[in-house]
């Protein structure tokens, strides 16, 4: 059996609500929150970015592995906003956690689904018998265009998950990825923001990839929807898993609690693992978990989950997901937004 | 070892020099104590400055004034110890007079602060680098964290504070040296902007260029050229941990308790026989613990005791900061040791003007360096 | 930041990791070559624990270039398990509501920043608990 044998979440506490991004663009509050279904957003201290996110998230996953940092063989990151364009992120990871030095980083880009991505290789290298434990992070701080749709929800948070054979709390049993080039969101080497398709970005993209990867990992799996306890696709925003999760034959009910993107925004190599994170901290021993998310360029990483006992006994050895996003919420203004943001032209 | 007069001093206005050098600062000052002493050469000379390299990206200072002074080949040494350098400078040349190996020493001061260096971070390098500056507190930062913590502790407030920079304001007023010269009031003090909670802009010294010399001597050379006779009666210098986190309580300042005990035991005197002293007010906080690490006020009382005017000039307890202090005078770092020097030598020939303090005849010194890690204190007897 | 400089503080930076004295059993935060202490030489590597109580703060409003864009902040001095005292920034709080006595805990940061091209430099900030 292998699987998530520790798994922990970490959000930032600042907050920005859309209502001041809509107010500072000169857009109707009202009608954004309708059409993105988003209400606020996570924001990253000026102190925080996507290397501190992962420490804090792999400290919890650490803690419900009960394991020792040193026998980690391999440390994986996903990201869209690694601090260092060159240096793997999982390189000061290792330090701060004292993982290694016997051991394999390298960090992951593939726009939001990075982080699953990160994820996918850990289990197969601990599948592969290659190594006992491997952490697959994803993790992200992701910057959007003033002004742009993506302001509303580009958000910071993620979620670290530890891969092993032993004390198993959420066995893998399928896994699924789709690729293919479609180039509906990008970013060109230099430049601050990414730029999207605009409506591009919906069915070509987001909605084949979680479809196509969503309908061969039920094939695999010999599964139908009605199996499944929970589901969690990628948000980008509040409408579209919703609606892929419906297309793909699931209900409300099984995307309710992995469904907070309204409040946390979308993190992008986050987005799908920390829903996940937030979906462990309930579930119970036997229920079934089905995980499809997406990366714009494009992709899809999809993932079928069966509990264990074991949840019982490690989900309370560390903070939850929804600690993180409901609690000790310090709200911001777009003027100290745009400063955490670095969105302000500093004199430097 | 053999009894040292101090014979002669010449300083600076303290203040922005925007047309003068590090060099022409000092020469200016060394000239004046040259002068004012009546030799006609000097053995050695002692220069003190924090950080000449950062400031300016000069080094090797002692050369460097040597040479411009015109008193090459004599040694001359650089001396540092952070924002006590000007007060180890003077001992430095105390010890060498006092041993015999020397007749007469210049010791000076000097620090030239406003070429353009981020002065925050060059006064940092005083405290420890990589475990408190590290982390983007500042000089006021650390002073705020042992005035918090003697709020608390012993009740000390915001007025009693503000108390301390209103005296020396007034002191300063009447010193033609002074960076400051002008009064100010308790409520300007605490209106004003706030630097490091609780520490506002007038509880701290400012930014400024200076430079101070004084020529010490053997007693022989004293009695040829006809001085009074202000003798150094004591020289003691301390050490504790650079940083504030590692001293056991940060509302006592250890290097101070005892480098003043070993100068008492050194000149035979008890706090009560100091007639005036200068201490080394940094920031208002430090003034007000100084005072109690000196002895001259009970542990936790040095603010009641500001405030109530015992160490006002006026008052017969104790004149403290006659001169004005660092906040009024100025404060060029390496130059304020032996300023503070230059004050007690004019108080004790009787030529301190305005500020004279009517029969003063025993003055303290204390000296120190960031956040208490060096202190040097000294005492002269007139007369 | 010189990289070198930088580097070689990582343990302590990143893992509290401090020097115990084996002869009067002092921990000393950095570890050390001569226990200030006993004046003893060997040691022992312990780690600092992560929680402690703030004994002094203040809040930063005029910072070096380095730290201007942050003001205002909370610097304090933290006192951890066996005594150890370090100074640290307090993350993620509001100033007023600081007060001294409050537990923390010591957290992993981005601390400061060679400019926009050099390294970064992570460390230990406290939150409020």
């Amino acid at each position: 059996m292998t699987g998530i044998v520790g798994y922990g979440a970490y959000l930032p506490r600042y907050r920005i609500k859309a209502d001041l991004i809509a107010q500072q663009w000169g857009a109707d509050p009202e009608a954004i929150k309708r059409g993105l279904q988003l209400l606020e957003k996570t924001v990253p201290g000026q102190d925080e970015d996507t290397i501190t996110i992962s420490v804090a998230a792999a400290k919890n996953a650490l803690r419900r592995a009960g394991i020792r940092p040193e026998q980690i063989g391999a440390v994986y990151i996903g990201s869209e906003s690694h601090p260092y364009a060159v240096k793997p992120s999982g390189t000061i990871l290792i330090d701060a956690l004292g993982i290694g030095p016997d051991v394999h980083a390298a960090s992951y880009e593939f726009a939001c689904k990075a982080g699953t991505e990160a994820m996918y290789v850990a289990y197969s290298l601990v599948k592969s018998g290659e190594m006992e434990y491997a952490l697959g992070i994803g993790a992200d701080t992701s910057q959007g265009a003033p002004g742009d749709a993506l302001e509303y929800s580009a958000s910071a948070g993620g979620a670290a998950f530890i891969m092993g054979q032993k004390n198993v709390v959420a066995e893998i049993l399928h896994t699924h990825s789709y690729t293919s080039d479609t180039p509906d969101f990008w970013r060109r080497e230099g430049e601050s923001y990414p730029r999207h398709g605009g409506r591009f970005t919906g069915d070509p993209a987001y909605f084949k990839h979680i479809i196509g990867a969503g309908t061969a990992l039920l094939a695999k799996s010999k599964m139908v929807p009605a199996d499944f306890k929970y589901a969690v696709f990628h948000m980008p925003n509040g409408k579209f898993p919703q609606e892929a999760g419906k297309r793909l034959g699931f209900t409300k009910e099984q995307m309710e609690t992995g469904w907070i993107v309204p409040w946390m925004g979308n993190t992008y190599s986050g987005s799908s693992p920390t829903a996940l994170s937030a979906v462990l901290d309930v579930a119970r021993p036997g229920e079934l978990i089905f995980m499809v998310s997406f990366g714009s360029g494009a992709g899809s990483d999809g993932f079928v989950f069966r509990v264990t006992e074991q949840i019982d006994r490690v989900r309370d050895l560390a903070p939850k997901t929804r600690d993180y996003l409901d609690r000790g919420k310090i709200y911001l203004h777009y003027g100290e937004y745009a400063k955490y943001r670095r969105k302000i032209k500093l004199n430097d | 070892m053999r009894d040292v007069v101090v014979i002669g001093a010449g300083m600076t206005r303290f203040g922005e020099s925007w047309d003068k050098s590090i060099k022409d600062i000092f020469v200016e000052a060394a000239l004046g104590a040259i002068s004012d002493a009546g030799v006609d050469h000097i053995d050695s000379l002692y220069v003190g400055a924090m950080s000449p390299g950062l400031f300016v990206g000069q080094e090797h200072l002692g050369a460097v004034m040597a040479d411009y002074l015109g008193v090459t080949p004599v040694p001359a040494t650089h001396v540092e110890s952070a924002c006590a350098s000007g007060g180890v400078a003077f001992r430095q040349a105390y010890l060498e007079v006092a041993s015999g190996a020397s007749e007469i020493v210049l010791a000076g001061g000097v620090e030239k602060m406003t070429d353009g260096a981020d002065v925050t971070e060059v006064l940092a390098s005083a405290a420890d680098q990589e475990y408190e500056i590290y982390h983007g507190i500042t000089f006021p930062g650390l002073y705020a964290l042992i005035a918090r913590a003697h709020m608390e502790k012993y009740g000390t407030t915001r007025e009693q504070l503000a108390a301390v920079a209103v005296k020396n304001h007034r002191n300063g007023a009447k010193n033609p040296n002074a960076q400051f010269r002008s009064e100010i009031t308790a409520e300007q003090v605490m209106n004003s902007t706030m630097v490091a909670d609780p520490l506002r802009l007038l509880d701290c010294s400012p930014v400024s260029d200076g430079a101070a010399a004084v020529i010490v001597a053997s007693m022989d050379v004293a009695k040829a050229l006809k001085k009074n006779m202000v003798r150094v009666i004591a020289s003691a210098q301390a050490s504790d941990t650079i940083a504030l986190h590692g001293r056991k309580d940060p509302t006592t300042l250890g290097s101070v308790v005892t480098a003043a005990r070993k100068a008492y035991q050194m000149a035979d005197k008890k706090p009560a026989d100091i007639n005036f002293a200068e201490v080394h007010d940094c920031f208002t906080i430090a003034e007000i613990v100084v005072t109690e690490d000196l002895g001259f006020f009970e542990k936790g009382k040095g603010g009641e005791a500001a405030a109530g005017g015992l160490t006002s000039l006026e008052c017969r307890k104790i004149p403290v900061n006659t001169s004005g202090g660092l906040k009024s005078k100025g404060h060029p770092v390496g130059a304020t040791g032996i300023a503070q020097i230059i004050e007690l030598y004019e108080q004790l020939n009787g030529r301190a003007g305005g500020r004279q303090v009517a029969g003063a005849r025993i003055g303290l010194a204390q000296n120190m360096g960031g956040s208490g890690a060096s202190c040097v204190i000294h005492i002269l007897e007139g007369k | 930041m010189i990289t070198a400089r930088y580097h070689r503080e990582i343990p302590q930076r990143y893992r509290l990791e401090a020097g115990k004295c084996s002869a009067c059993g002092h921990v000393s935060f950095p570890p050390r070559i001569v226990c200030p202490s006993c004046r003893g030489r060997k040691f022992e590597t312990v780690k600092l624990g992560e929680e402690g109580t703030l004994l002094t703060y203040t809040v930063v409003r005029v910072a070096s270039d380095k730290f201007s864009k942050e003001t205002p902040f909370a610097v304090g001095i933290v006192e951890l398990s066996d005594g150890v005292r370090i100074t640290t920034q307090l993350a993620d709080v509001d100033p007023d509501e600081l007060k001294t006595g409050q537990k923390v805990r010591m957290v992993f940061r981005k601390v400061q920043e060679d400019g926009k091209a050099g390294i970064l430099c992570y460390g230990y900030k406290a939150i409020v608990i």
